[in-house]
């Protein structure tokens, strides 16, 4: 392990240094010896960890009655409502949505549907 | 230049922290008061406005809490912005800064503190000097050292920096050294004239490598690290540190002699003609120095006694003590602090027989216990050259000898066990320090 360390990935936390442009788009640490001195969050996807473990329901949405009013993708507070810039088709990112069911509490329509997964 | 007001001659050692943290060049510091520590920060609000430090263009800021809490939480906040900090307490007061201690080392600060040890209260007050207050943050990941000379405390401040500050390590580190016995005593200090102390002590950087404030590139620090992320990876984080200080300690330390002419041993530890010892005290702060004087009468009458002085006690310096230990195989370990209910009752001595079992060659190491000092009760010159011959009749008997005050195999130095035992004023000296 030691070697392993003392060769190339001296200063691999130094990824927390660079410009928001050169960073990775998603932070994602692999190992002990990636990561920096501290535990610190930079303003990327996924600075907390994949977030979309917390979740107890999952929301679904019915396309059928979605009327792209997109309150649902204002009010989320973590941003994992997407839309579509072509279709304006509204879907998650459940890889990061925690599930609070916001989204569904806001929906005029009623049309997301909060699933029990676990 | 405005000339000094103090370079050299008898100073209090808790002015001879003041004088260092300023000779460091400080941006930081924060102060609430509390005996014996009061007088270190009583002097820098005194220092941050004399003319022979403003004229050179240092600024330091002084900022009055309302408690140590507080103390600690400012010196965090302070750091995160990549400030030098620096501040002084002891006894209840770092208990009750204890939270934040713990966030110095997580968030990885590099915040200096000295600590002029005091008894821990339990059911009554005690202010002097006793080691407890200190080894009770033992396991929180700080950088602990015992001084033990007024000088020390001086050039141990201005040296702290360079390990804290040094890329490898980034963490805080606390100097302790006994209350009154060395704070409110006089010895002679010679400071470093400040243009050399700058050039000495590291550069310093306008952020931190891996934290910064800055609202152009906004960081979040103190966040919520679920088990399965990285809090256990951050944790041994901080233990590997522990471990890079070790050479950042001593090559501090030949960089300080070789530009000063003072040292301390290797920085880690301080033998006393510990190499061709027979037996050998260990031992920290003041007391592991008066020891010294116990060695040179015993040497006069021809026993080879040795002393060693542990002067970074966290990170531990095992294989530098063990160099020593292989040479002897009886070995007595002094402590100035209980550690309730563990084997030995001391700190020390606990590690020490936690190091033995490492080689094969130290597994059959005697050690010997020794409690006392606490509460800032002298422990004589007498009782020192008693504590070396428990060590020799061990070591030609092959059996510790039995005390009034040894118990559960502990010797309990200065245990009160009977009238002759009763202290009799202060007819001791104050420990020839």
């Amino acid at each position: 392990m030691t070697e392993h360390k003392e060769e190339n990935k001296k200063e691999n936390w130094e990824v927390i240094r660079m410009s928001q442009d050169d960073r990775p788009k998603v932070q994602s640490w692999n190992s002990y010896w990636e990561l920096p001195p501290a535990s610190v969050s930079l303003p990327i996807k996924g600075c907390a960890g994949k977030t979309g473990e917390w979740r107890t329901f999952k929301p679904v949405i019915d396309q059928e009655k979605c009327i792209k009013c997109y309150f649902c993708y204002m009010y989320c507070p973590e941003g994992t409502v997407l839309v579509d810039d072509e279709t304006g088709v509204v879907s998650y990112d459940y890889e990061y949505c925690k599930g609070c069911g916001i989204c569904a509490e806001m929906c005029p329509k009623k049309c997301i549907e909060m699933v029990r997964e676990v | 230049m405005t000339e000094p007001r103090f370079f050299e001659g008898p100073q209090k050692g808790n002015l001879a922290a003041a004088y260092a943290a300023m000779d460091a060049d400080i941006d930081v510091v924060t102060a609430y008061p509390i005996t014996p520590q009061t007088t270190v920060v009583e002097e820098l609000s005194i220092l941050v406005g004399e003319k022979e430090f403003l004229d050179r263009g240092q600024k330091t800021h002084y900022l009055r809490m309302e408690s140590e809490h507080s103390v600690g939480a400012s010196l965090v906040g302070a750091s995160y912005a990549g400030a030098r900090t620096y501040s002084a307490t002891a006894g209840q007061g770092l208990l009750y800064m204890s939270e934040m201690v713990h966030w110095m080392v997580g968030a990885r600060l590099p915040i200096v503190v000295s600590i002029a040890s005091r008894g821990l209260t339990g059911g009554a007050w005690n202010i002097w000097a006793d080691y407890g207050d200190i080894i009770s943050q033992r396991d929180s990941g700080i950088m602990i050292q015992f001084l033990a000379t007024h000088q020390e405390i001086y050039d141990s401040i201005l040296m702290g920096f360079n390990v804290t500050e040094h890329r490898d390590v980034m963490l805080p580190l606390f100097p302790a050294y006994g209350g009154f016995v060395l704070s409110h005593t006089a010895m002679p200090v010679k400071r470093v004239p400040w243009e050399e102390a700058q050039k000495f002590v590291i550069p310093k950087k306008d952020e931190w490598d891996h934290i910064w404030i800055d609202s152009e590139r906004p960081m979040m620090a103190g966040a919520l690290i679920m088990p399965q992320n990285f809090y256990a990876e951050f944790r041994i984080k901080a233990h590997e540190a522990q471990l890079k200080a070790l050479p950042v300690i001593k090559d501090t330390m030949a960089e300080f002699e070789k530009r000063f002419g003072r040292s301390y041993g290797n920085g880690l530890v301080e033998p006393y003609m510990a190499d061709d010892a027979d037996v050998l005290l260990i031992g920290y702060g003041s007391i592991a120095k008066q020891a010294e004087d116990a060695v040179d009468t015993l040497r006069k009458q021809g026993y080879r006694a040795g002393a060693l002085r542990v002067r970074t006690y966290r990170p531990f310096p095992t294989e530098d003590i063990l160099q020593y230990i292989k040479k002897t195989k009886v070995v007595g370990v002094m402590d100035r602090g209980i550690a309730f209910g563990s084997p030995t009752a001391g700190a020390l001595s606990t590690d020490i027989m936690a190091v033995c079992q490492r080689y094969e060659s130290t597994r059959d190491t005697q050690i010997v216990p020794f409690i006392g000092g606490l509460g800032g009760r002298d422990i004589t010159y007498d009782e020192q050259i008693e504590q070396f011959k428990i060590l020799f009749e061990l070591k030609e008997k092959g059996e510790a000898p039995k005390k009034p005050y040894k118990m559960w195999g502990t010797y309990w130095t200065g245990l009160i066990t009977g009238p002759d035992k009763v202290p009799q004023g202060d007819e001791e000296y104050f420990g020839d320090i």
